[in-house]
């Protein structure tokens, strides 16, 4: 809510996802993106995964920089803990689209967020993973966040914006819903 | 629309492929009620005169209603007439049916937004077995074998249709996606008579933000019975019937839901409390805070911590699918150039992408309550005003001013 002298600003640039909103609703095929990680193994469980270019609005595209994340199993596992696991690794992205979510949908609502912190808890029977029970499955048996948001809001607002931006986020919808995974073999 | 072109003395026919209000006596289930009160199917000059306007019409007052309406206004209507084809022609339009042809320099697609049941590609891979059936082929649960059945699809007639089942004793699964929930009653008084009073329906379509999105809003799970009891999730939930999420898939005969049901059921209970919300300070803005009860909310929707995320299709618990997922219209007769990309017509509230084109009856055309009956009349003298300006600007070929017929 805006005051006489304070501009609401979450840092995100509305007027420039509106826009691409209704631009992309003329050209949808400029709407196809492609997005891309590759993952190198260094040894054992470790591995170096890097993400640098995507195709999007017609042309490839790249970051401003190479991005790495280093993945591996911890002590537990037998493993030398050289980086988180893929398992955290995914939990930290649905967090990420949905912490970026918050402050868009805020953004767009016109309310001042000061501070955001989500907690991401996923639960798993590791028997699934090591083959111990068939009906045991590899991945979470579920998964809660809880958030803590300090904003210019009431509590139900918040909520709102909250529930929207599950309603919108990439991650959320790749963990809630089915995706066909093809891997093959050169 | 016939009596608003009536009273401006503008010739036309009303063409009709079945009898008066056929899709209300052929394309409903047995059980249904119009989920407006009586009182609110206000159509120009004709309104409720029966003694239970608080109440809700069945369908065989819902027919009598319209056929009345239609003799009361002397409506020129052609039945049995069924329009196989319209396109632009010299004169305007050539509307082709299976009786006979007519040219007209303007036409009104009346024909609504329910002609065909909306059902998703996954149902192509239900195993076989499984007895599948869509809304508009539902009359009553004795039609569906006993034993388990899958509803898909939680608004109006997903909700409506899953009560009804379950009730019968077969229990119900019902898949949830998108849903928009309200009360039946609040604070003493019917949520049809809130959202009238507070100008809820009367909301115009220039005035909303996202007009894509109110257009393709769910229905209301919002159902018309005597004891004007609230049919939500939760009641469902209390007589035993079991939610699950979005139907996301069907893979090796399992059936796939998605992990977002709470998610789902918190954004209907948060938009539910702002309409509440709008309701007490319309109230309080009118000094009126001492009638009926005080402002309360309603039990969140209750759903599981963990609800399930797959079911075997093939191990026999469920019986039936009913496909509970929407309508859309049948434009495959519309030889026009007026379609979007998908398939729907290009239009402005109602005036569409071509000269002389009218639509009624559609989501949000020109107002939310466009699609209700008691919406019929604000739109149809809104366009009619809009027709006749057209027909008299000579822009429609002046050798049309009449109709004509091969």
């Amino acid at each position: 809510m805006e005051t006489a002298t304070h501009r609401v600003d979450n840092g995100v640039n509305v007027a420039a996802l509106l826009g691409a909103r209704d631009a992309l609703t003329a050209a949808p095929e400029a709407a196809r993106f492609q997005w891309r990680a590759t993952c190198q193994w260094i040894r054992g469980t470790y591995s170096r995964s890097a993400v640098e270019s995507f195709f999007g609005l017609g042309e490839e595209q790249k970051h401003r920089s190479t991005f790495t994340f280093e993945a591996d199993h911890p002590e537990v596992f037998a493993s030398e803990d050289h980086g988180a696991t893929p398992v955290e690794i995914v939990l930290a992205g649905l967090a990420s689209c949905l912490t970026a979510g918050v402050a868009s949908v805020a953004q767009m609502r016109d309310i001042q967020l000061r501070s955001v912190k989500a907690t991401v808890e996923g639960a798993m029977d590791i028997r699934g993973i090591l083959g111990a029970d068939a009906d045991v499955r590899n991945g979470f048996d579920g998964i809660k966040v809880v958030y803590e948001i300090d904003a210019d809001a009431t509590p139900e607002q918040i909520r709102a914006i909250v529930a929207q931006s599950q309603k919108r986020s990439a991650v959320y919808d790749i963990i809630t819903n089915p995706t066909n995974v093809r891997v093959e073999v050169k | 629309m016939s009596r608003c072109l009536a009273e401006r003395s503008i010739d036309h026919v009303v063409l009709e492929r079945g009898e008066v209000a056929n899709s209300w006596k052929t394309e409903r289930w047995d059980s249904l009620r119009l989920l407006t009160p009586n009182w609110q199917s206000r159509l120009p000059g004709f309104t409720y005169q029966g003694n239970d306007p608080d109440g809700f019409r069945n369908m065989a007052e819902t027919v009598a209603f319209i056929k009345q309406y239609a003799r009361a206004i002397s409506a020129p209507v052609q039945t049995r007439t069924a329009v196989t084809s319209v396109k632009q022609v010299d004169s305007g339009y050539e509307i082709t049916t299976d009786q006979r042809t007519w040219y007209a320099p303007t036409v009104v697609l009346a024909s609504g937004a329910c002609n065909v049941p909306v059902v998703p590609a996954v149902s192509k891979l239900v195993p076989p077995g499984i007895a599948m059936l869509t809304a508009m082929q539902y009359r009553n649960p004795h039609q569906l074998a006993d034993g388990g059945v899958m509803v898909v699809g939680a608004s109006a007639t997903g909700t409506q249709i899953a009560e009804e089942i379950q009730r019968s004793g077969r229990p119900v699964t019902l898949s949830v996606g998108e849903h928009v929930r309200v009360p039946r009653v609040y604070r003493g008084r019917d949520i049809a008579w809130w959202m009238d009073a507070c100008g809820v329906f009367d909301e115009r379509y220039e005035e909303v933000d996202n007009l894509d999105r109110v257009r393709n809003l769910p229905s209301f799970q919002l159902a018309g019975s005597d004891d004007r009891r609230t049919v939500d999730l939760n009641s469902l939930t209390e007589i035993g019937v079991k939610l699950v999420g979005r139907l996301a898939g069907v893979s090796e005969g399992k059936a796939q839901f998605s992990g977002s049901l709470a998610n789902l059921c918190a954004l209907a209970d948060l938009k539910m409390i702002r309409l509440l919300d709008r309701i007490d300070a319309w109230v309080s803005e009118r000094g009126m805070d001492d009638v009926g009860a005080p402002p309360h909310r309603f039990e969140p929707t209750h759903v599981d911590a963990s609800p399930p995320l797959v079911f075997d299709l093939a191990r026999g618990r469920i019986r039936t699918i009913v496909w509970a997922t929407g309508f859309c219209p049948d434009y495959s007769w519309l030889h026009v150039p007026v379609l979007d990309r998908k398939g729907r017509i290009r239009h402005d509230g109602g005036v569409s992408a071509a000269p002389g084109l009218y639509l009624l009856g559609l989501p949000f055309l020109r107002r939310r309550k466009s699609s209700l009956i008691d919406g019929a009349g604000d739109d149809a003298r809104d366009l009619s005003a809009h027709l006749a300006a057209y027909l008299a600007s000579g822009a429609a070929h002046s050798r049309a001013a009449s109709l004509a017929h091969s």
